[in-house]
């Protein structure tokens, strides 16, 4: 029961992206489609999941002097492994994604639940930590993405019920802005009830 | 010339915030005060060109020499880390003022997607030599710098606004920052 309501909470209640406001940068950046948001939600949660096991596993070998650069290392080994096997198997998101895949590193929630969760908690929580954190980032990313998509161009997950362009605005960068605004406003109206 | 349009691409057309969402943690961070937003950009500008010069030595002399490009995000993210310990030490004996103004913002930089991801991208274009990349990341920063005040003193206006309660804070903020995205792309075009 407890480890249900550790991975829960990341959903709604304590969403990195529409609550803990972490991560914004390829939230707003990568989601102008569903497809978009959904294969960077998919890339961090692995990256997530990974490095708090690490961490969690190693945490008691680091000095506490140094842990943040050990956590960065342990963090930026499995953005490599995302970022080649990506640009292997599914290179056209890959492209599409272009420089937000490395950034994963410099995500602040990857780091914040390394520092803040892993490293003071036990395994088994880690991992559902870090799977409950993947899983609210990728739901957030994935419903900015399909806004942006459906407002934008008629679309969702790149199947088209509207010819043409509608609001153009909403592909673009300030539709980013807006629906993220209006998603942070809807969850904080869902989260009192 | 070339440097101009480098310098107009990245300060206004491609804002490094408001078109290439970089940087977006210390914009909706450290903006609602104008103070804090000039010292951040002070930080960020110096940081910055630091941090690019020395990785387009490490890309250029180090990974591309021996093929170790696969190495490119552990690397540069252990140089900006440790860049950043230095900067601070450094600056902390050789100029307090400077260290006082920027102190408290310079732990954040590692943290700042802005700072690598401005790197990776000058380093990364072929097109680009040292003197290149170096305008690059100036211009870069004055772009963030731009926006962050503009930004800042935006929202210390709004604290004066009455805004629905759901919509207080940071989604207000957000749409603000759309409707100036809004107004940065009227620049698209220029370059």
């Amino acid at each position: 029961m407890n480890q249900m309501k550790n991975f829960s909470k990341g959903l709604i209640k304590d969403n990195p992206v529409l609550v803990m406001l972490l991560g914004l940068c390829p939230a707003l950046g990568v989601t102008t489609s569903a497809i978009n948001g959904l294969g960077m939600g998919l890339a961090t949660t692995f990256v997530l999941l990974m490095s708090n096991l690490v961490v969690a596993i190693i945490k008691d070998l680091i000095p506490n002097k140094v842990r943040i650069p050990s956590f960065i290392v342990v963090i930026a080994s499995f953005v490599t492994i995302v970022d080649l096997v990506m640009e292997a198997y599914l290179p056209a998101l890959h492209s599409e994604l272009g420089l937000f895949i490395p950034l994963i590193v410099v995500n602040c929630l990857v780091l914040g639940r390394a520092e803040g969760f892993a490293s003071k908690n036990n395994l088994p929580s880690a991992v559902v930590d870090g799977l409950g954190m993947g899983v609210g980032f990728s739901l957030a990313l994935t419903m900015l993405g399909a806004v942006r998509e459906i407002l934008g161009s008629g679309a969702i997950f790149g199947y088209n019920f509207i010819e043409g362009d509608l609001m153009l605005a909403f592909v673009l960068a300030p539709g980013a802005f807006i629906g993220l605004g209006y998603l942070i406003a809807i969850n904080r109206v869902i989260k009192k009830e | 010339m070339e440097y101009v349009i480098i310098i107009i691409s990245a300060v206004f057309v491609n804002n490094i915030v408001l078109a290439k969402f970089l940087g977006i943690c210390p914009f909706v961070g450290v903006s609602a005060k104008t103070d804090t937003a000039v010292g951040m950009s002070g930080a960020v500008t110096f940081v910055m060109t630091i941090a690019t010069i020395v990785t387009w030595f490490i890309k250029n002399y180090i990974l591309d020499a021996y093929n170790l490009e696969f190495l490119q995000t552990i690397s540069f993210i252990l140089v900006i880390a440790s860049l950043v310990q230095l900067v601070e030490i450094v600056l902390k004996k050789v100029s307090p003022p400077l260290y006082q103004a920027l102190g408290i913002f310079l732990p954040l930089m590692t943290t700042n997607c802005a700072i690598l991801g401005v790197a990776i991208e000058a380093t990364g274009n072929a097109d680009f030599g040292l003197l290149h990349s170096v305008v690059f990341a100036i211009a870069n920063a004055i772009g963030f710098g731009l926006v962050l005040i503009l930004f800042a003193s935006i929202r210390e206006h709004m604290d004066l606004l009455n805004v629905p309660k759901v919509m207080r804070g940071m989604p207000a903020a957000m749409i603000v920052a759309g409707i100036l995205a809004l107004a940065f792309m009227g620049f698209a075009g220029m370059v």
